[in-house]
């Protein structure tokens, strides 16, 4: 994805009409239905309702144990505000969620589909032109250069140059051909040229952006393992809470100092872990918000978050560790052979080949090189699993062939002529640098050798040490020879890779890897892969794959890119770390809120307790609405951090924990002591 | 002063010089490696015989858990009854009565939890026989019951996947032989050489140099009140305790008794690194644990060794700090010194009164008491230092980004749930029950059990609960704790306070070994680390100490500052 669609999906925070949106559904989530799911923020309810309680009491019967009805009214305004803060917090996750969704999906609304109608069994060409919304799973329709393809589904006939870039920014079109792995055609994007026939693969509604929608939207969300784990300690801390505050009221009526319904809800909402408890579904939304960001879509909010646990990735080497195809870089004559004879013999059996592996032959050769050729009268050779090799025969009977060693070989062996020693020996040099040699021979005669040659990303190499600190083992995978594979494997810096590689060997690995412990995650386009995608604990699908592929998987890439793989690993891992880092903060805020509220609970009969007053608040009333209004302001000002969420830095699990312990356990010790003491030089002036 | 401060430092590193030896040593018993008490083997082997035990059949965590409550069960109906018909049976030469049913409760569930809160006063209300055949025989097993519990999560700990963790009769039984009796043998011998009765005649008479006649309680004791430190029970022979001249005959019985109170709870961390082949985790819990207890110790010791800030009001001279409730021939440092390892082990025996010591000194043994995990009980002190492992495990594994593990193993729901509860056990036994004492003598002021009245007077009801949901057993002596209310609530407190937290770690570590292990790699969280340490150490300050924050406030803490 480039920079540009980066800016244009990440939607602004401060956007007028999502914060409007927000704020109205952070009120319509005050339902307690919907509360009971957040137990830490259900309490708060509860403790709200009751100052409401408190208040209407004091009207009514004018009591003045409770304090002053201004001072019970403010407690219930910002425990109020508390509420609402959380809720806001978890809306505006959504919200965000959803218009980046909804900016994906309107695209694909609406548009006019060229729908095959089916005449009996069979289908002719009999065009109906229809909604995109009325397509169903199984139907086949048909699009032209112009139209925008309504609906996601597999071609079934014909090749096309289709433009993605509404799906991922990338303005290159694409070639998508029925058969082979790259059938599947998205929703929304535009046909550029020629003329396919799609077969419809989902239901409408059931889309992966509908699924991701639905996603955000909360309705079909789950909690994760992980968050449920989390959930499960905020509540046992809100228990502690409970008791603490509980049994507060007995021992203080022992000590003969009276303490208010306030006050006592105000400790209690305080203690409790308000701030992970308000921020933690919308961090987990936020995740997935990133992950779509990234503009990959993930099928479920679990697969983001084992995506930080991943112990192995397996990465393609093809596009991913190199760019491209291979390259040509070097002719190497046989002995006696001219190398102008042998740079025609390459450029002749190249001119009609269109792989790039042929292209790049022909551009090391120049351009001088083929100006005088012409191709009348000869005969191509395709390139054939059986022969593993091409070539081209020429009106005057000459045979040109080029292909794989032994191959070539044999044909020469065969045909009397010796295979020279000194290609032989630069074929094995080739190779143990990682190249492929591709020998090339006339009449059976062996004229040299063609050095193909790997191009390594640039960049790719810092990566992989990254992960390597991260505690990823980086696995690549390539159907080289052996050989090859280790070559580039070393110059890449990957751990580990399997060379000449099955789908069977892919699943095999992944299997191996799972049974020690492991989590794998690789990536994947072709149905072949689908049973390794199935396999691993996180398997991402190319948009441009089969549907078989896409099903298999547990996250689906718009942008095909393979090295996104990279990219999800840490939205995964910062999902996590967002979590905790917030809980600690949460939990250590405890200390300072202690210090401010007890004395002030007891200051007034145990005057002696002024001493543990160390922030020196004015007074009671000012301590106990200092922490309370710090508690809750302290919910708006991380929203953008749970959002954005804290960043990761592979720097090693220990030093890691070192750093995040310093910023938010001791951070979250001293904040709030400074936070509530300035709160509280403001109230001072009206209470 | 500085001798008295050296008289600390030595007992602390002797004990740490004994354990390390000591821990491998537990370390080969249990995994059946060869070691110099083999030769008990034939005694071993009698015993399973008689008591029809197949001792190859491995148990599950839920095997060890039943096999754990059942023994324990039998025990305490055993207690109960003896203590309900003592005054008629034998050995009882100085005629003491039996006990009212409500003692009974109390002392068989306090002597079977390894609390030893003795609602009564020995020499009066505990015959020979029921010292020695019930005191002392729950001390020997309630000790073995921690260590063997604590095995059985070790082997649970293991690098590999696990379901049978070894025979509970097994790892019971050998605690006993092979750890707990040889060790007191030495303990009960080194204090019978310094004065302490081993006789079973009764009460003697003396004269007093002022020519009063005296007279003075005796009995076969060396034994069990070596058994009472070593097995960190604290159960005294005498009311008085470690105090009392007999039972803590002079300074070298002060430093064998607080040596044997430590020995084991230093020894099973250190057999901990041997068993699972992780000294330096076993380092760095020790290093934490010993951190935490010198949070507690440095502020007690300085309050007692400065004196009452009362008598510095009235222009008193006191130099030697602050002597009431004190021992002479122990002093304020040592004092303290063993008041704070008393209470953070769980022993609960004492040599200075808890009561009088200043308020510093009075919450720090609290806290002690509410963290529970700094060292701790024979085998419970790290079963439940395993508890904040995996609580601060779980939030410091996100802090990472990684799904937390502990030791090879995800934590999932299923484990936090426990973990928490048993976090969430301690802070709810004791706040409650406080909380009802608190509502009861508010509403009945005209109950005579506080001796204080005012901050002091809560003190003394918080550390009756925490000394009991702690399993520790000291007391404040203020509290006049043999009334049914006392005697049956903190009755319950101690039950719960003691199985609960035994059962969860054993759950946990049994679920977590039979889940998938993965091996150690480059992202792995290392809980070996001083990083990991102070994790730990917040967790539990935080957890376990925060709480009692507020009740702190309304006891000792408004107490420390009305004495300003």
């Amino acid at each position: 994805m480039n920079a540009q669609a980066t800016k244009q999906k990440s939607t602004s925070l401060l956007n007028p009409e999502l914060l409007k949106q927000a704020l109205k559904h952070a009120f319509v989530k005050l339902h307690p239905k919907g509360m009971i799911r957040n137990p830490v923020m259900f309490t708060v309810e509860i403790g709200t309702a009751v100052m409401l309680v408190v208040i209407v009491n004091i009207l009514l019967t004018h009591t003045r144990s409770q304090g002053s009805l201004a001072y019970n009214i403010f407690i219930f305004i910002v425990l109020f505000l508390t509420l609402i803060f959380a809720n806001f917090a978890e809306a505006i996750a959504e919200a965000r969620g959803k218009a980046q969704a909804e900016s994906l999906r309107k695209t694909r609304e609406e548009t006019p589909a060229k729908l095959v109608a089916p005449v009996g069994e069979l289908r002719v060409d009999e065009i109906q032109i229809v909604s995109s919304s009325q397509l169903k799973k199984g139907d086949v329709f048909i699009c032209e250069t112009g139209d925008t393809i309504p609906t996601d589904g597999e071609i079934i006939q014909g090749l096309a140059t289709i433009d993605e870039s509404a799906i991922t920014g990338e303005s290159a079109p694409v070639i998508r051909e029925a058969g082979g792995d790259k059938s599947s055609v998205t929703g929304g994007t535009k046909v550029l040229s020629d003329k396919i026939k799609v077969r419809v693969t989902t239901e409408p509604g059931e889309s992966f952006l509908d699924k991701m929608i639905a996603l955000v939207e909360g309705a079909s969300r789950q909690k994760t393992p992980n968050e449920i784990a989390l959930t499960i300690l905020l509540a046992a801390f809100t228990l502690v809470f409970i008791i603490v505050c509980v049994t507060l009221k007995p021992f203080a009526d022992y000590a003969k100092t009276p303490i208010t319904i306030a006050a006592l809800i105000s400790l209690f909402v305080c203690l409790i872990p308000t701030t992970i408890g308000g921020l933690l579904s919308a961090i987990g939304i936020a995740g997935m918000n990133r992950a779509l960001q990234a503009n990959v879509i993930s099928k479920s909010g679990k697969a983001v978050e084992t995506a930080g646990d991943i112990d192995v990735l397996l990465l393609d080497k093809t596009g991913t560790i190199t760019i491209g195809n291979r390259k040509a870089t070097r002719f190497y004559p046989a002995n006696g052979i001219d190398d102008s004879r042998l740079v025609e013999a390459c450029v002749l059996s190249s001119l009609a080949d269109e792989t790039p592996e042929g292209k790049s032959i022909i551009e090391l050769a120049g351009k001088d090189s083929w100006k005088n050729l012409s191709l009348e009268g000869t005969a191509m050779i395709k390139f054939t699993a059986e022969t593993r090799c091409s070539g081209i025969d020429m009106p005057n009977g000459k045979r040109i062939r080029k292909g794989a060693t032994d191959s070539i070989r044999k044909m020469t062996e065969k045909a009397g002529h010796v295979f020279p020693a000194e290609t032989a020996t630069k074929v094995q040099e080739i190779a143990a640098n990682g190249g492929t040699p591709l020998v090339v021979c006339e009449n059976e005669q062996t004229l040299g050798v063609i050095e193909l040659q790997d191009i390594i990303k640039p960049g790719i190499s810092e990566r992989f040490e990254r992960l390597r600190k991260m505690g990823v083992k980086t696995v690549m995978v390539t159907g080289d020879n052996p050989l090859t594979a280790k070559f580039i494997a070393q110059k890449a810096g990957v751990d580990d890779f399997i060379a000449e590689a099955t789908p069977l060997d892919k699943m095999n690995y992944i299997k191996k890897e799972q049974s020690g412990g492991k989590l794998v995650a690789m990536m994947g386009d072709g149905t072949n892969d689908a049973p390794a995608l199935a396999q691993a604990d996180v398997g991402v699908a190319m948009n441009s794959g089969t549907q078989a592929a896409k099903e298999a998987g547990n996250m689906v890439d718009l942008d095909n890119d393979p090295t996104k793989l990279i990219e999800i690993v840490e939205i995964g891992k910062q999902l996590l770390i967002t979590r905790g880092t917030l809980t600690t903060f949460s939990i250590a805020n405890d200390v300072a809120k202690y210090f401010a509220i007890v004395p002030a609970l007891f200051i007034t009969s145990i005057p002696a307790l002024q001493g543990l007053n160390i922030m020196r608040l004015h007074s009671p009333e000012s301590a106990i609405l200092s922490a309370v209004i710090f508690n809750a302001i302290i919910i708006p000002l991380l929203i953008p951090l749970a959002l954005k969420g804290v960043e990761y830095k592979p720097i090693g699990a220990s030093a890691l924990l070192r750093r995040n312990l310093m910023i938010y356990g001791l951070g979250g010790i001293i904040v709030p002591f400074i936070g509530i003491k300035l709160i509280d030089l403001v109230i001072r002036l009206f209470f | 002063m500085k001798t008295e401060l050296l008289g600390v430092v030595a007992s602390f590193l002797l004990t740490l010089l004994l354990a390390f030896p000591l821990g491998k040593y537990i370390s080969k018993v249990f995994r059946k490696e060869k070691n110099w008490f083999d030769f008990m083997a034939p005694f071993e082997r009698f015993i399973f015989r008689i008591c029809g035990i197949d001792v190859t059949r491995e148990m599950n965590w839920k095997q060890h858990v039943a096999a754990l409550l059942s023994l324990n069960m039998l025990w305490l109906v055993y207690a109960f009854v003896m203590f309900l018909f003592q005054g008629s049976l034998f050995g009882n030469p100085d005629s003491n009565p039996s006990m009212s049913a409500h003692l009974s409760f109390n002392t068989a569930i306090s002597f079977l939890t390894n609390c030893n809160l003795q609602d009564y006063a020995p020499e009066t209300g505990a015959t020979y026989l029921i010292q020695l055949a019930v005191l002392m025989f729950l001390h020997f097993v309630s000790a073995a019951t921690g260590i063997a519990a604590l095995v059985v999560v070790f082997k649970a700990m293991q690098d590999k996947v696990v379901d049978k963790m070894g025979n509970f009769f097994e790892l019971f039984l050998k605690s006993i032989t092979r750890i707990l009796l040889p060790i007191s043998l030495v303990i009960a011998l080194l204090l019978v050489f310094h004065g302490t009765p081993a006789s079973f005649d009764g009460k003697d008479t003396l004269i007093t140099m002022q020519g009063d006649t005296s007279v003075v309680s005796r009995g076969p004791a060396a034994g069990m009140i070596a058994i009472k430190h070593l097995g960190t029970n604290g159960g005294g022979w005498f009311g008085a305790n470690s105090a009392h001249p007999l039972e803590n005959p002079d300074y070298f019985t002060n430093i064998v008794e607080i040596v044997a109170q430590c020995l084991i709870p230093f020894a099973l961390v250190f057999s901990l690194g041997f068993f699972l082949n992780r000294k330096k985790m076993a380092w760095s819990i020790f290093g934490v644990m010993t951190v935490g207890m010198l949070c507690f110790l440095l502020p007690a010791m300085h309050a007692e060794m400065k004196g009452n800030p009362a008598f510095d009001h009235m222009g008193l001279s006191q130099t030697t700090g602050n002597m009431e409730g004190k021992e002479q021939r122990f002093g304020p440092a040592a004092s303290s010194y063993w008041s704070i390892l008393t209470t953070v082990i769980s022993t609960g025996s004492i040599n200075a009164a808890h009561d009088s010591f200043m308020p510093v000194g009075g919450a720090m043994q609290m806290l002690g008491m509410m963290t529970n995990c700094f060292y701790g009980g024979n085998g419970v002190g790290i079963l439940n230092y395993y508890i904040f492992i995996i609580i601060a495990v779980f939030i410091s594994g996100l802090m990472v980004g990684r799904t937390p593990e502990f030791l090879g193993r995800k934590i999932e729901a299923k484990e936090m749930k426990i973990a928490t509860i048993i976090a969430l056990l301690h802070p709810l036994l004791i706040l409650t029950f406080t909380a009802i004492s608190s509502f009861a003598i508010t509403k009945n002021p005209e109950l005579s059990w506080l001796n204080n009245k005012g901050y002091h007077g809560f003190s003394e009801m918080l550390y009756q609960y925490t000394s009991s949901s702690a399993n520790n057993g000291s007391g404040y002596e203020g509290l006049g704790d043999n009334t049914p209310f006392w005697n049956i609530t903190t009755g319950f407190v101690m039950l719960l306070g003691r199985f609960l937290p035994i059962i969860g770690p054993m759950a946990i570590a049994g679920v977590l070994a039979r889940k998938k292990f993965i091996p150690e790699s480059a992202g792995t969280l290392r809980t070996d680390t001083a990083t990991f340490g102070v994790m730990t150490y917040a967790v539990i300050m935080i957890l376990a100490a925060l709480a009692f924050f507020p009740a702190l406030t309304l006891g000792p803490l408004a107490e420390y500052f009305s004495f300003r």
